[in-house]
């Protein structure tokens, strides 16, 4: 049998799901997927300067996020032993990950709980993937 | 953004000049002094576009516009009706590629064609049609809107595909290009280098024009309306209001202040659904005028119910100010539109032809209707025709109003608090539209005279100092000098497009084929 897939939701910053989700894939073998999300809309206004310098931009967002977000990740996960992949995706959060998680047949997700204002008024990616995502997910504390 | 001193020198020096210079004068001539010496440049420029063809009083550019846009109607088999439901489609992102998250949408590349174009011309711009030429000059808009979809459809297909991009990712696109490449393709280099050079000239003057100097005057005007009419404290000191605007101008354009910018982008939808919605209240109060309304439009869209132009005058006023309104056939869109991440130039074009029926054929009525249904032009209550002033060459209007004041004045019989709130909305309008030519200027501008930082603070500087000039000067002048400069610019970009639009056709047919042997599909969901 192929080896399992644990998709993880990183946002750059909550170590403890990366952890944890190491953690559980080695006990069982599998592969761990960490994807990164820039928020993005397509029905955004931008200005015609925006607009014109928008594909420079984004490969500059892309570089940085490349950079200082996933490579950095990806290496300490590696060093603790586990295998794994990244990704940085433009879109919603939670379209992303559940569309990752069905393109890859994941066995399971794993996403931080984050507990800002924002995300109490609006719906965190947590709450938004405990309601539709296609696998069984972790919510990490 | 960081200036070197010398840079920083010309700048203050531009800016302590016009202080002095509209300080120097009497509060209350400065206005005449500029009205005066500009009319004295502008005329000639006005008169030459704007001759009437011979033995007639049909301005030729008029014509000009009118058949290229029938043209293109009738090449592309009537595009605008056949494609609609698709572009729709198409911006609601029903084709986009996942991989291409991040890019420039259809939709945000018509939201923001569509900021730049939305602007006064919707709403003064409207009264002044319909003031002029009564209320057939509405129908004559609403055909012209329809028509000029095609334009647009043209030239923004031709502006992503003859787009340049840089190793650094940013594109150029627009009527420089494609009239510089594409007929050189056609072995017109030659002829296309020159006419990308006279159409960016003109650029730069519909920039000053249409895209400055018009938005400036009527936001004065609005403001001095809501503030008390002829008493207001800035009444006849349009330089005062130009002066504001032009300092938020700056700050933005030169200073890069670019979260002024982004806030009027994001503010501008929802203002002119605003305004939709204010008109369709109105409307509502009105409910039982509705047909009468739309008897007057058609009726005097073919007898001219006893307007001094006529059928002719309807005509070309209404043709006039779409044309103004909504630039298809003008070529200034397709520089915004240039920008979106398509690998089907076409895709765009499609996108591109709901601009002109947002633009007019839903806004403009509304502004029109408004006007017409709350009966602010005066009817002669024994002939039932309307009462010609033909001192101001228009339609006698209650309290001798034209352009905004009229269209506020209409707003204010339904809503009585509305003027603010037009008074808000033209202060945005008008700024988006500013900001997006100050962009389409200093693109022309750079395109004649080469990159580079300290050029583009020139043209920047130019553009704030039209402001003031534009604010300061009366309606009719203003409004010559500004559609002469946008209808130059038709001149040269619609005898590319002539020349390119086999071009076109070839894209829109290998596209439709594909599309209908389902090779192009839409995005699973």
């Amino acid at each position: 049998m192929a080896q399992e897939v644990f998709v993880v939701a990183y946002d750059g910053t909550d170590q403890q799901v990366v952890d944890f989700a190491v953690d559980r894939a080695m006990k069982a073998g599998a592969q761990l997927l960490i994807v990164h999300v820039l928020e993005w809309s397509p029905y955004s206004f931008l200005t015609t300067e925006e607009l014109v310098e928008r594909h420079k931009t984004r490969q500059q967002e892309m570089t940085r996020a490349n950079e200082t977000i996933m490579k950095p990740i990806l290496e300490k996960v590696r060093q603790a032993g586990a295998t794994a992949d990244g990704e940085v995706r433009y879109g919603h959060v939670v379209d992303i990950i559940c569309s990752i998680a069905k393109e890859k047949n994941a066995a399971m997700i794993f996403v931080g709980r984050s507990s800002s204002l924002s995300t109490r008024v609006f719906g965190s990616a947590a709450s938004g993937l405990a309601q539709s995502a296609p696998v069984p997910t972790v919510i990490v504390p | 953004m960081i200036f070197d001193r010398k840079t920083q020198r010309i700048a203050s020096g531009a800016l302590l000049f016009l202080f002095a210079s509209s300080a120097s004068a009497r509060a209350q001539s400065v206005d005449d002094i500029i009205n005066e010496t500009v009319a004295f440049f502008t005329t000639p420029f006005v008169k030459f576009i704007f001759s009437p063809l011979p033995g007639t009083n049909i301005p030729w550019i008029v014509l000009w516009l009118v058949i290229a846009a029938t043209i293109f109607t009738f090449y592309f088999a009537f595009i605008q009706i056949r494609a609609f439901r698709h572009s729709i489609s198409l911006v609601k992102g029903d084709y986009a590629r996942p991989e291409d998250a991040g890019e420039v949408s259809h939709f945000q590349a018509l939201a923001t064609a569509l900021s730049g174009t939305v602007g006064l011309g919707n709403i003064a711009g409207v009264a002044v049609a319909v003031a002029v030429g009564g209320p057939g000059a509405t129908f004559w808009m609403i055909l012209a809107g329809l028509m000029g979809m095609a334009s647009k459809f043209t030239e923004c297909t031709l502006g992503v595909k003859y787009r340049n991009e840089y190793p650094d990712g940013s594109v150029s696109g627009g009527p420089m290009y494609y009239l510089s490449k594409g007929l050189a393709e056609k072995g017109l280099g030659l002829p296309g280098r020159v006419m990308a050079v006279v159409f960016a000239s003109f650029l730069i003057l519909g920039a000053l024009g249409g895209g400055n100097m018009f938005q400036a005057n009527q936001v004065h005007a609005q403001i001095v309306n809501v503030t008390g009419g002829a008493n207001s404290f800035l009444s006849g000191e349009g330089w005062i209001t130009g002066l504001i605007m032009a300092s938020v101008v700056f700050m933005v354009i030169v200073g890069g202040i670019r979260s002024i910018a982004r806030f009027t982008e994001k503010i501008v939808p929802f203002m002119a659904a605003l305004y939709v919605g204010a008109a369709l209240v109105i409307l509502a109060i009105y409910v039982d005028r509705i047909p009468w309304a739309f008897g007057q439009i058609i009726a005097g869209a073919f007898t001219g119910l006893g307007i001094a132009g006529g059928l002719v005058g309807a005509l070309i006023t209404g043709f006039q100010r779409a044309a103004f309104s909504n630039e298809a056939g003008i070529g200034s869109a397709s520089i915004a539109h240039s920008a979106v991440r398509t690998k089907e130039p076409i895709t765009e074009g499609f996108v591109s032809l709901l601009e002109p029926f947002i633009d007019t054929v839903v806004i403009c009525t509304m502004t029109a209707l408004v006007i017409v249904i709350t009966g602010v032009l005066q009817i002669d209550p024994q002939t039932g025709l309307y009462v010609w002033n033909s001192e101001a060459g228009r339609v006698a209007t209650e309290g001798n109003l034209t352009g905004v004041a009229l269209t506020s004045a209409a707003f204010g019989k339904g809503i009585s608090w509305f003027p603010y709130v037009l008074a808000i909305a033209a202060v945005l309008f008008a700024f988006s539209t500013m900001i997006s030519w100050s962009y389409y200027g200093v693109k022309a501008w750079t395109y004649l005279f080469g990159e580079g930082r300290r050029r583009e603070l020139a043209f920047n500087i130019m553009f704030c100092v039209f402001v003031v000039i534009g604010a300061a000067m009366n309606l009719g002048a203003v409004i010559n000098f500004a559609d002469a400069a946008i209808f130059a610019m038709a001149l040269i970009n619609i005898a590319g497009l002539y020349v390119l639009m086999p071009v076109v056709k070839e894209e829109m047919n290998s596209y439709l084929d594909r599309l209908q042997r389902g090779e192009i599909k839409k995005r699973r969901r």
